[in-house]
């Protein structure tokens, strides 16, 4: 029982993982890592250069619309809905991975689903999120809104907007494959056979950090 | 120390992990009103009560929304991503190099502002450019046109 949890635990004296983690998954957090630079980056940008700016468009103005509610005015509430679909997706997630340290197959499967229907609802909102704005008239190049006191915006507005949302968007694409690479992997017994389904904690890492990166690109052009 | 050596295995370290903390569906849950709440209450400031004040007291909610989206991200990464349960050491391997984004943010929105000011400065036709109004605003129901 040389491996047995003390107190006075010498963790870098060999014999086991100093980090008590798996390999893969703390290669994932470093991978993490350098992921939220590159969001950082992004972001950091379109702060720097919105604070170099005299004036900018007023979110509430330009998000302000609903699917099937023709031209109400309701500022906030699609993309905080797009909000709730992501957080409850990292919930079925959590469940998946739970599941997984049971080695509960039949739950992998089920939560899997679950997170895989939430990623595509996710991106069926930002798809017609998209298309809304387009048909009025906001694309790369171009932006028809005017600043919050009336006077002329620039492209700024737009291009950091689809860019950013773009590339977050493609994140939750790559996490919707790689989650049903990992729902097909669990229906064909590979993790049973391996005897953990610690690949699941490891889509679920990236899976929460596409959520975690939500969280900042809501309030950074949503609510600011 | 000798007779850990041979039992180094991929399997093990598995195991450990299972072992080494439990699975709490009770917490996920918790997290999840948490951040349910918080996007709950960031969506009623943002849409009912920072509109009703003017455009100079923005910077005020936008601290507000600043510590909303620093808990959202806190309970994602401890809970979610169960990064607080795990060996502090490893934890400061993720900690300490997100601290450098103090630093990132800071300089370059300063760079930004100082940018700003001093184009304002130097360059009075964009300043004017900038701050004049374009024609008639289009009806969107804000409260500056009803005036």
């Amino acid at each position: 029982m040389a491996n047995a949890v003390s107190a006075n635990q010498k963790w870098w004296s060999g014999g086991r993982s100093p980090f008590n983690v798996e390999y893969g998954k703390l290669m994932m957090w470093y991978f993490l890592m350098s992921d939220a630079f590159t969001f950082g980056a992004f972001l950091i940008s379109y702060g720097s250069i919105r604070f170099a700016t005299n004036a900018w468009p007023d979110p509430n103005h330009v998000f302000s619309s609903f699917p099937f509610m023709g031209h109400t005015h309701l500022p906030l509430v699609f993309v905080s809905l797009m909000t709730f679909i992501l957080i409850m997706s990292s919930v079925t997630m959590v469940l998946a991975v739970g599941a997984g340290h049971m080695k509960d197959r039949k739950g992998v499967i089920k939560w899997m689903l679950w997170t895989i229907l939430g990623g595509i609802a996710f991106l069926s909102c930002q798809a017609w999120e998209w298309t809304h704005l387009y048909h009025q008239g906001a694309w790369w190049g171009s932006n028809p809104f005017l600043n919050y006191d009336n006077t002329q915006s620039t492209t700024n507005f737009t291009n950091f907007f689809f860019t950013i949302t773009g590339f977050h968007g493609f994140h939750v694409f790559s996490g919707v494959v790689i989650n049903i690479i990992m729902l097909i992997m669990a229906i064909n017994g590979t993790f049973d056979r391996r005897g953990h389904y610690l690949m699941i904690e490891k889509a679920g890492l990236y899976w929460h950090f596409v959520d975690l990166v939500w969280v900042f690109v809501f309030t950074c052009f949503y609510l600011f | 120390m000798e007779n850990s050596h041979g039992h180094v295995s991929h399997g093990q370290t598995a195991d450990s992990h299972d072992s080494g903390h439990g699975f709490d569906t009770k917490a996920i849950w918790r997290t999840f009103w948490i951040l349910l709440v918080i996007t709950c209450i960031e969506l009623i400031v943002g849409m009912f009560i920072a509109p009703r004040f003017p455009h100079t007291t923005k910077v005020w909610f936008n601290i507000l929304y600043i510590i909303f989206t620093g808990a959202k991200a806190f309970y994602i990464i401890a809970e979610f991503m169960h990064l607080r349960h795990e060996i502090k050491n490893m934890i400061m391997t993720i900690a300490i190099p997100a601290l450098l984004f103090i630093w990132f943010i800071g300089a370059f929105l300063w760079d930004g502002d100082s940018f700003k000011n001093l184009r304002n400065t130097l360059d009075p036709h964009h300043k004017e450019a900038t701050q004049k109004p374009v024609a008639p605003a289009p009806a969107h129901g804000t409260e500056e046109h009803l005036k």
